[in-house]
């Protein structure tokens, strides 16, 4: 276990450096920061000497190298825009995004697991049929424009929710959270569907699948033969079967929405870190994009391996170490 | 689809309760922004939405009524001792949000710290408070200033970029002006997360900084002891939602009460609702055209003749003729602008007081340019960007077409505005779009950037990617951008005026409108200076 942890971290420091070189010169070969951030009435002196400050004058893998020792040290550059480092700026988000993250998360098993063992259970009977036809609008329907209608639905026509933004929060622990004010959660409700709803079709279907195959296995025969009652036999031997794809997809969902609930966030105006990340591209504003991505890329590594983890405890025969 | 329903159903469950979202009451007030304040340091970026929100917190010593004329503010007179010496009056009996008595002190201790801003994004602050040369305060209640050379503007850049600060907010023994060592400052400058943080945001503004969210919010609470007009609101939310879709369902949905900017063709869901209201008012930012007269040939000009046709100013003239601005802002603007004739609204200072109309006339436009010696016209692409300004694309394409029509083939080329400004600044095209506002409330703001001669270190011409360098109009409009006397000064930029729109230095093509929609029974003042403003806001 260790020796894998250990093999993992280092295989994730030469990702995050890779990542970080594509990146960054990805990131500074486009546009010119300084005509967004100087004023136009601003002398000549004053711009040259804003290039110098923000290190522009210097030749690119200079300005790399720099970032790189930086970054060893623990700081990912200053934003630009904002004049505070970028890492504090993207810190100051993510209990936004991971607020929405995990509602919809949450909706996602508790709405689309059960749905699933349902559809896949009474696979030949109008229930199942109708849940699996009615799944694929879920991942088929563009995802802002699920939004949109959402709003035009609750928000516009019926008026029950909010239409965009973040709900009163709270601080615990200097941390602001809305989740715990009826606003907050108010808020939270149409942006949590809209990203869990193609979630929500996805886990069905591969539960659903998945029941279907188990149904006709040899060991749940047995099970069955042995008089089983059947709630135990979903329980313990189908669900524990088939949620091993299912965890994995949960798992890449999870990383992938905290990496990308750019579109809801956009058309929720939800002040999260997918947001910031537009906004950021639009403004030339390179130290957050870059710092960004490589948070962004640390945490999809960290869930691989946690998921990996996961197997390993749901199914005994999973080996962490790579065979010889 | 009993998915959805279940889904539908789950969600309606989890809803603990729902009234009281959004609704305004009486005395607390939403207004979703278009344009985030970047920081909330009164002097750290010079834009619209920075310096509208400083508005709120701080004073200036003089400030801008809705037509951008200047009122007294913390300063209640001033006036010329000499042309290099101006002395403030300022307003007794003021109070710092900490009780403190506002002084000339602070008028001192603001302009040493805009010198001393390391924290802020561009030195913007710092294009006047550079050229003085010293500030005396003789008692608590006088300021009197001295500066390099005549600045006729100093009341106007007073009031667009010296909000006060309490000098408290950095250590120091006795200040005098000596931004070389520090003002007597001998502590720590403030920095911009000193005002995020709302630490060092102490002002005389008419509101109270609650807090300062990047991304979420701004919560301002009312200054109860304003010394000037106590605003209705007691508790104002300023919400940034840059998407013009979401910030119009938000209003439709009750969540906001007052919106920046609706995009124009969304107006009717609010004129048609009898629950919602809006008002439009023309601005001072011009959108023109700025034709590459500096080079020849101009690399995106394709004539017979190889030459550059743009330096003749006939084909200039005929591409004048050639535009019916009109129906840009009827069709294309949905009549939220208004056609521009000259750079400047009528009126205002240093314009025309009424610019003749440019009168669409494509027949004598083709005169024109035979007579130039391009009966057959030539070939041109015209540049833009397409999220800068309003319908910045669809209006670059139909210009295109009326130059097209009087046998000017133009193509167009719209790119986003971080790829096009860069390319602008190198001097990539022949016939790129601009927007500029007169933010002095005067002619001279576009002047000294956009046809003024090269001047880099005087900070003149900078904006002149045409490179027209035309002495003649330099002649008329330097000397009276120095006359203090307002008189002289504005004959003198009228002239220059009217030399300009002659040589057609630029196309002019209209003033854009700034839209705010809001709830019925509220009433908004609009601004030409785009500001927005909880103060404008009034429930009927």
């Amino acid at each position: 276990m260790l020796v894998f942890i250990l093999r993992r971290f280092m295989q994730s420091l030469l990702v995050l450096l890779a990542v970080s070189l594509v990146v960054f010169f990805a990131v500074y070969a486009v546009g010119d920061p300084i005509e967004l951030l100087v004023n136009a009435e601003a002398s000549e002196a004053d711009r040259l000497a804003m290039i110098k400050r923000l290190g522009l004058d210097l030749p690119i893998w200079q300005q790399y190298t720099s970032f790189l020792f930086r970054a060893l040290k623990g700081d990912l550059g200053t934003s630009f825009v904002h004049g505070i480092p970028a890492i504090e700026l993207i810190v100051q988000r993510i209990p936004a995004t991971l607020e929405l993250v995990l509602v919809a998360i949450t909706l996602t098993i508790v709405v689309g697991i059960p749905l699933g063992l349902v559809a896949g259970l009474k696979n030949d009977k109008p229930t199942g049929r109708g849940l699996m036809a009615g799944s694929v609008l879920g991942f088929s329907l563009p995802n802002f424009w699920q939004g949109m209608v959402l709003i035009l639905c609750f928000a516009v026509w019926l008026q029950w929710l909010p239409a965009a933004g973040r709900g009163d929060t709270v601080a615990v622990f200097g941390v602001p959270l809305s989740l715990l004010t009826a606003d907050g959660w108010s808020h939270v409700m149409l942006p949590a569907v809209n990203l869990a709803l193609a979630n929500i079709a996805l886990v069905l279907r591969l539960t659903a699948t998945g029941v279907v195959d188990a149904k006709t296995q040899e060991y749940v025969k047995f099970a069955r033969a042995k008089g089983l009652k059947p709630r135990r036999i979903l329980t313990r031997h189908i669900l524990r079967n088939i949620l091993i794809p299912v965890v994995t997809v949960i798992g890449m969902e999870f990383g992938s929405l905290i990496a990308y609930s750019t579109i809801t966030e956009t058309v929720f105006a939800w002040p999260g870190m997918g947001k910031l990340l537009i906004d950021s591209i639009y403004q030339l504003d390179r130290p957050v994009v870059v710092a960004y991505v490589m948070l962004v890329t640390f945490i999809f590594v960290m869930i691989n391996m946690l998921v990996d983890m996961l197997y390993a405890a749901l199914d005994p025969r999973v080996q962490l170490q790579e065979s010889e | 689809m009993g998915f959805r329903k279940t889904v539908l159903a789950v969600a309606s469950g989890v809803v603990v309760s729902v009234g009281g979202a959004g609704v305004a009451q009486a005395q607390s007030l939403t207004i979703a922004l278009a344009a985030e304040p970047t920081a909330a340091d009164p002097h750290y970026h010079k834009m619209t939405a920075n310096d509208a929100f400083s508005a709120h917190v701080y004073d200036s010593l003089v400030a801008r009524n809705a037509k951008m004329e200047l009122i007294p503010s913390l300063a209640t007179s001033w006036k010329n001792l000499d042309d290099l010496t101006w002395e403030f009056k300022l307003r007794p009996g003021v109070k710092f949000s900490n009780g403190q008595p506002f002084t000339s002190k602070d008028v001192l201790f603001t302009i040493c710290r805009t010198l001393h801003n390391e924290t802020n994004v561009s030195e913007s602050y710092t294009d006047t408070t550079k050229r003085i040369t010293d500030v005396k305060t003789p008692d608590d209640l006088t300021v009197i200033i001295k500066t390099v050379a005549p600045l006729p503007l100093l009341p106007a850049e007073m009031a667009r970029s010296l909000p006060i600060l309490w000098s408290g907010i950095a250590q120091g023994g006795k200040l005098a002006f000596a931004p070389k060592t520090g003002c007597g400052v001998t502590g720590a400058w403030p920095t911009v997360t000193d005002f995020n943080t709302g630490k060092t945001a102490i002002g005389t503004g008419p509101f109270l900084m609650k807090s300062y969210v990047k991304g979420t919010g701004i919560q301002l609470e009312r200054n109860e002891a304003y010394w000037g007009e106590k605003p209705h609101w007691k508790t104002v939310k300023m919400v940034p939602v840059p998407s013009a879709g979401p910030r119009l369902t938000g209003l439709l949905s009750g969540d906001y009460d007052v919106i920046e900017n609706p995009a124009a063709r969304d107006l009717t869901r609010v004129k048609d609702n009898a629950k919602f209201d809006f008002v439009a008012t023309p601005s001072t930012r011009l959108v023109f055209l700025q034709p590459d007269i500096g080079r020849n040939p101009s690399p995106l000009v394709k004539a017979a003749d190889g030459k550059n046709p743009l330096q003749d100013v006939r084909v200039r003239r005929a591409m004048n003729m050639a535009i019916d601005r009109k129906a840009i802002v009827q069709r294309i603007m949905d009549g939220m602008a208004t056609p521009a004739y000259q750079y400047m609204p009528d009126g205002m200072f240093g314009a025309l007081p009424q610019a003749p109309e440019i009168k669409f006339d494509p027949e004598g436009a083709k005169k024109l340019l035979a007579e130039a010696g391009y009966p057959n016209g030539f070939e041109l692409t015209l540049s833009s960007t397409n999220d800068r300004y309003v319908n910045d694309a669809q209006v670059a394409q139909s210009v295109a077409q009326y130059f097209t029509r009087i046998g000017i083939k133009t193509n167009v080329d719209a790119m986003t505005a971080s790829i096009y400004f860069p390319k602008r600044a190198k001097r990539e095209f022949s016939l790129p779009m601009g927007g500029w506002p007169a933010e002095t409330g005067e002619a001279s703001a576009l002047f000294q950037l956009w046809v003024a001669s090269l001047d880099a270190p005087k900070g003149q011409g900078t904006s002149n990617y045409g490179a027209n360098y035309n002495p003649e109009f330099d002649k008329l409009y330097l000397p009276a951008a120095d006359t203090v006397d307002p008189a002289k000064r504005k004959a003198g930029l009228e002239a220059a005026t009217k030399f300009a729109l002659d040589n057609v230095a630029l196309i002019p093509l209209h003033f854009e409108s700034s839209i705010w929609a809001f709830k019925k029974g509220l009433s908004y003042e609009g601004r030409r200076d785009q500001y927005t403003l909880a103060t404008s806001v009034k429930a009927k």
